[in-house]
């Protein structure tokens, strides 16, 4: 959904910057360029990216790109024993590799039920166009499908003796005129 | 936190030697169950049909009602 929609704003920030897209090719010059009202940054899909993924574990990079100096310290202390850091510490090393933790990512959503709702909408919706469709669409019912004519057709299988085994004509009794 | 190793080997081996006596022996009982459910009964109707069938009373009869094109019934 987060991949749609950026390459959604990008397209958009394609589409309303046509004539200076010729000159600039990199993605800073494009931010740095008279602000789009529809998407607020232009992110370079060619870069490996990150993302929270239960399907697709470990992202591209890690979730902070620019560390303080107290966090690139910890980074470094992060390389000598493990047993050495504290509870803290290792939740912030956790913090600076990923944004969010699998039971955050996991939550569940509402989504689905927009979705189940979209679903109904748009079938009663197409319920109505069918009915339109039957009334001024529809050409006039065939005969076949009166009782009279639908009769007559049973009464001509019976007469042509249609699966007489195991089938049709097999259920009805020739010599009372009745089913059996 | 010392947990016992896990299996790494023979697993797909393991699942087959359980599942394919099952699995052959479930297509085993179908096939019968499909012989005598279904096929000897219509051996047998079809049998019994035509121990009974008189060819030229079903002509005669199917000629009255009127369905064939090449001979007319007896009336016209």
């Amino acid at each position: 959904m987060k991949m749609l929609q950026l390459i959604a704003g990008r397209v958009s920030s394609l589409v309303a910057r046509r004539a200076t897209l010729a000159l600039t090719t990199s993605s800073a010059r494009m931010a740095s360029h008279a602000p789009d009202p529809e998407v607020t940054e232009a992110v370079d899909m060619s870069r490996p990216m990150y993302w929270d993924r239960l399907d697709t574990p470990l992202p591209d990079k890690l979730y902070k790109d620019e560390l303080s100096a107290a966090e690139k310290s910890l980074k470094e202390k992060e390389k000598g024993p493990w047993s050495q850091l504290t509870n803290e510490e290792k939740i912030a090393l956790y913090r600076l590799s990923f944004h969010q933790t699998y039971a955050e990512m996991n939550q569940p959503k509402s989504e689905w039920k927009t979705v189940v709702g979209g679903i109904f909408f748009f079938v009663g919706f197409t319920a109505l166009v069918v009915w339109w469709q039957r009334v001024y669409v529809y050409p006039p019912r065939p005969r076949t499908f009166d009782d009279e004519w639908q009769a007559k057709q049973l009464q001509r299988m019976l007469d042509m003796r249609i699966n007489p085994i195991e089938g049709f004509s097999s259920k009805w009794d020739y010599e009372k005129g009745q089913w059996k | 936190m010392s947990l016992p190793k896990p299996l790494m080997r023979g697993l797909l081996g393991k699942r087959l030697r359980f599942h394919l006596p099952i699995a052959f022996g479930l297509s085993l009982v179908a096939a019968i169950a499909f012989k005598y459910g279904v096929t000897e009964p219509r051996k047998k109707a079809y049998a019994d049909f035509y121990k009974q069938y008189d060819a030229v009373k079903e002509f005669n009869a199917m000629k009255e009602a009127g369905v064939f094109e090449s001979v007319q019934p007896s009336g016209e």
